[in-house]
């Protein structure tokens, strides 16, 4: 919003560094609150029965008891939906994934990852996004989708049930939607960390630049 | 008990079932189920105003969870049939699941026993178990979803509910049957009429071509393949046709009462 105040002279010097747009920011953080409360009300729902040998610490989770989590689960899963469809629909439209996330080269993400594990790798320019960040970003993209798409299966196994059988049926979907689970945690875990490592990303998605 | 213990199904954890069963105990304190934990904390932050008192999340869940059930009633095609399954696929042993254990399961006298009829039907009068086995039955065999995740397959054999409905001279227009069981606490669970009207959904006297047992719901279970497990009442005592939403045992406590599946 505090873009929308700066004056004409402070927009035109910053409009050519901007880095991160402000639909790209809403939808991020929006993602991100929503993706929080899937996460830690599906922790809950799991653990009322567990696939593998573990459960999540009941103070990690949110909703206090199964009903609650599917409460939560049920309501944020709309957020989530409606959200990450905006996301794709301008990610296609404005040519961002285009753009951003293109081409991938396996070249390029080789070279980079190793630049990345000697600390070489450049964060100068931070609207080009290396080719480790590429495959990361569109990867997670497609975790996305198939995280969607099996909660819908395990949501409806009868009304969808060729999506659901697209997953192996009914329990195929639930360790789809789990390991969908894992791969958007430890991207979480690894995106935080390196934003935390170069601020100025973090900047970026707060205030644009 | 040890042997029943047995029948629990690999993937359900055995502790929390009867965690989850000690929930049910009338307890004021879990029914405000979003309130307490460090979770909610978390979310504070998250969120920056304190979730409990400046805005009830409990109401706004609420208010999402029933515009879920229209969204569901939308989506809920009456010509869609549940998957069936080759009986070698059938889960064996099938699981007993309740909130109470097995031989706190009711015993109901076969002999005795009639199933009330009330509401919006033309004929009320109650039915004997042997008339009722005197109508047309089918088996069907599906897979029983339950709320917690896990699922199994199982065969079961009885009469369409919609037929049932059609002798009885039932309103199909009414808005829900009403369900109300022999379980201790009083089960009881509505079941909205298209879903009630659904081919599948049935009157379920026999459980792999025997009698019912106990432990699935003798004398009478309500097998609905379009719903999560809780909305197949067992050990139904009688059936209300209503346009009054009568709530139901796990409903009331906060679980989606469409729950389809």
């Amino acid at each position: 919003m505090s873009a929308v105040t700066v004056s004409d002279e402070q927009a035109n010097s910053t409009k050519a560094k901007v880095i991160q747009p402000a639909w790209v920011r809403a939808l991020h953080w929006t993602n991100a609150f929503a993706m929080v409360l899937m996460i830690m009300s599906g922790w809950q729902i799991y653990n009322a029965s567990p696939l593998f040998g573990f459960t999540f610490p009941r103070s990690i989770t949110l909703g206090g008891w199964l009903a609650g989590a599917l409460l939560w689960h049920f309501a944020a899963m709309w957020l989530l939906m409606v959200n990450g469809l905006i996301y794709l629909v301008l990610g296609f439209v404005t040519g961002r994934f285009r753009k951003k996330l293109l081409p991938i080269t396996p070249e390029g993400v080789i070279s980079d990852t190793k630049a990345a594990l000697t600390g070489k790798l450049s964060h100068d320019d931070l609207t080009r996004y290396n080719y480790v960040q590429k495959l990361l970003y569109a990867g997670i993209i497609i975790v996305g989708i198939l995280i969607v798409l099996s909660g819908l299966a395990l949501w409806k196994p009868v009304q969808l049930q060729y999506l659901a059988a697209l997953f192996g049926g009914y329990e195929g979907a639930r360790y789809v939607h789990f390991f969908c689970m894992a791969a958007i945690v430890a991207f979480m875990v690894v995106h935080v960390v390196l934003a935390l490592l170069v601020p100025k990303s973090l900047r970026a998605m707060i205030i644009g630049r | 008990m040890g042997r029943m213990r047995n029948l629990l199904i690999p993937g359900v954890d055995k502790t929390l079932l009867v965690r989850d069963a000690i929930k049910t105990m009338p307890d004021l304190t879990r029914r405000r189920f979003i309130t307490g934990g460090a979770s909610l904390g978390a979310l504070t932050l998250l969120t920056g105003c304190d979730v409990t008192d400046s805005f009830s999340a409990e109401e706004m869940l609420k208010q999402v969870s029933k515009f879920n059930d229209g969204v569901q009633a939308w989506m809920f095609n009456p010509n869609a049939m549940a998957p069936t399954f080759p009986e070698s696929a059938i889960t064996r042993p099938f699981p007993f699941n309740a909130y109470y254990d097995l031989d706190e399961a009711p015993e109901v006298d076969g002999k005795t026993w009639k199933l009330e009829v009330r509401g919006l039907v033309d004929n009320k009068k109650s039915w004997t178990l042997d008339e009722l086995y005197q109508l047309p039955q089918v088996k069907q065999v599906t897979r029983h979803i339950c709320v917690e995740g896990w699922s199994a397959i199982g065969s079961w054999t009885g009469t369409p509910l919609r037929d049932f409905l059609k002798l009885i001279g039932a309103d199909t227009r009414a808005k829900y049957v009403w369900f109300q069981c022999a379980d201790k606490d009083g089960y009881n669970s509505p079941l909205d009429m298209q879903s009630a009207l659904h081919a599948q959904t049935q009157m379920t006297f026999k459980f792999g071509d025997e009698i019912l047992p106990r432990a699935y719901g003798f004398p009478m279970k309500i097998r609905v393949p379009t719903k999560l497990g809780f909305k197949n009442p067992k050990y139904v005592m009688s059936m209300e046709v209503t346009n009054d939403y009568k709530g139901g045992f796990w409903e009331d406590q906060g679980y989606n009462s469409f729950s389809g599946s």
